[in-house]
């Protein structure tokens, strides 16, 4: 039952930090703004999930484990608040996302080119 | 750096690291302080201001040379200074020797609290923390008379009634987040509040999340709907009433024979003084915290209000 226990809590822990870590190469690869916010608000709140699941096999006490319960409630609920809020106060600050912006640019040469 | 935003950010961050290495250093009511006050509450009021003073410094006419030099010679003489203190973690420095095994082998049998720190901070140096909550009580009185701006009612009822009427187009997942979020940090601040005795956690942090959860709801439904909840009178009075009530307590313990806030002598049995001295310092320390967070922050804001409305008004003179 123990080895049971350990081995589920580790696999758990390892996807978690292998979310985490995807999170945080995305972060450093992705092109624009909300790629970028993407990649860490999807990993990061499903990354810190799993690695909470994980101590939760491994929690001894009642306590730890109810502490845990609600660390992981209030993740699920913050994490994909804030990447909402994140994004919708760039969107209305007029960053555009990058492709979009391409989009525009070359519209806009194609309008130009045609009225000259 | 020239944007004032991402030095408040920075300095967010900067807040929440130092909490981290003091979790590191086992010293983790001073980083639940530090995450409270230094990464939460700080960069939210800093953010305030930033609102009202503009997101770019002010091009610097002189040259910082001078002040880098007065930097460099403040930092090395300090750093001079710590090399006549033990080395970091020797077993044989005064503090190892002195105050702090009195403090851990007999705070037990004197206080009765398993939080060592609690009972340092309210009882053995009860006369320290009375500065601290002072201080914090005269910064709100500060923040009062230089900030404080009389309001209109109707511009109150305007505002209230154009925010019912958005209440669900504009800002609809985090309003909801929040109103769900909201009592369960009051809930959390009270618990911090009162296991100060037996984890980390005490006054300061308690009022600071109490006061975070009120400032949350100011800017999610408008400070006049907030206003509307936190009766700004009435806080002011907590806030004083904080402050006299731990001072009371001091006063209480000189009347019945013992030292200014000697609070053996508050109760027949000892033990039992002293958990009832430092359950009542700490809720007065807890009420004076939460209320001056929220007068700096409804002040902050409210003059933000005022100045914009005084623009508009006279914009629309000025087209006439």
């Amino acid at each position: 039952m123990d080895t049971v226990i350990t081995i589920s809590s580790g696999f758990f822990i390892l996807v978690g930090c292998f979310l985490c870590f995807s999170g945080g190469v995305g972060l450093l690869r992705f092109p624009d703004f909300y790629t970028r916010m993407h990649a860490v608000g999807v990993t990061d709140t499903l990354g810190a999930g799993m690695i909470l699941i994980g101590l939760m096999f491994i929690s001894s006490d009642i306590l730890v484990f109810a502490k845990l319960v609600m660390i992981l409630l209030l993740t699920l609920l913050i994490g994909p608040t804030t990447s909402h809020v994140l994004a919708k106060a760039a969107y209305h600050n007029g960053l555009m996302p990058k492709a979009l912006n391409k989009l525009k640019k070359n519209n806009d040469k194609e309008a130009n080119s045609s009225t000259l | 750096m020239k944007d004032l935003f991402a030095v408040i950010m920075l300095s967010g961050i900067y807040g929440l690291l130092s909490a981290s290495f003091f979790v590191a250093m086992d010293a983790v009511d001073v980083a639940f302080t530090e995450a409270a006050v230094g990464a939460g509450i700080s960069t939210l009021l800093m953010l305030v201001v930033i609102t009202m003073t503009g997101r770019k410094e002010k091009p610097t006419r002189h040259k910082p040379i001078s002040a880098l030099f007065v930097v460099i010679i403040t930092g090395g003489l300090l750093i001079y200074g710590t090399l006549d203190m033990p080395y970091f973690g020797a077993a044989d420095a005064p503090i190892h020797n002195h105050t702090s095994p009195r403090y851990i082998n007999d705070s037990m049998q004197e206080i009765g609290i398993p939080n060592i720190v609690t009972s340092v901070l309210a009882s053995y140096r009860a006369f320290d923390t009375f500065g601290e909550v002072v201080v914090i009580f005269t910064a709100g009185i500060g923040v009062l008379a230089m900030l404080s701006v009389a309001r209109r009612k109707e511009d109150e009822d305007d505002e209230i009634a154009s925010i019912n009427d958005s209440m669900h187009q504009q800002h609809l997942v985090i309003r909801i987040v929040a109103k769900m979020l909201i009592p369960f940090i009051l809930l959390f601040a009270l618990y911090v509040q009162f296991h100060g005795d037996f984890g980390p956690g005490g006054g300061f942090q308690a009022g600071v999340i109490f006061a975070a959860a009120i400032i949350l709801y100011a800017m999610l439904f408008g400070l006049a709907t907030a206003r509307r909840v936190i009766n700004q009178t009435f806080i002011q009075l907590i806030a004083a009433i904080g402050v006299l009530l731990y001072g009371c307590v001091g006063l209480v313990s000189l009347m019945n024979g013992g030292n200014f806030f000697d609070y053996n002598v508050l109760s027949s049995d000892p033990i039992a003084g002293q958990h009832l001295g430092i359950l009542i310092i700490e809720w007065g320390v807890g009420c004076t915290v939460a209320s001056v967070m929220v007068i700096i922050f409804f002040n902050f804001a409210g003059r933000r209000q005022f100045q914009s409305l005084k623009k508009q008004t006279k914009h629309t003179e000025s087209s006439k």
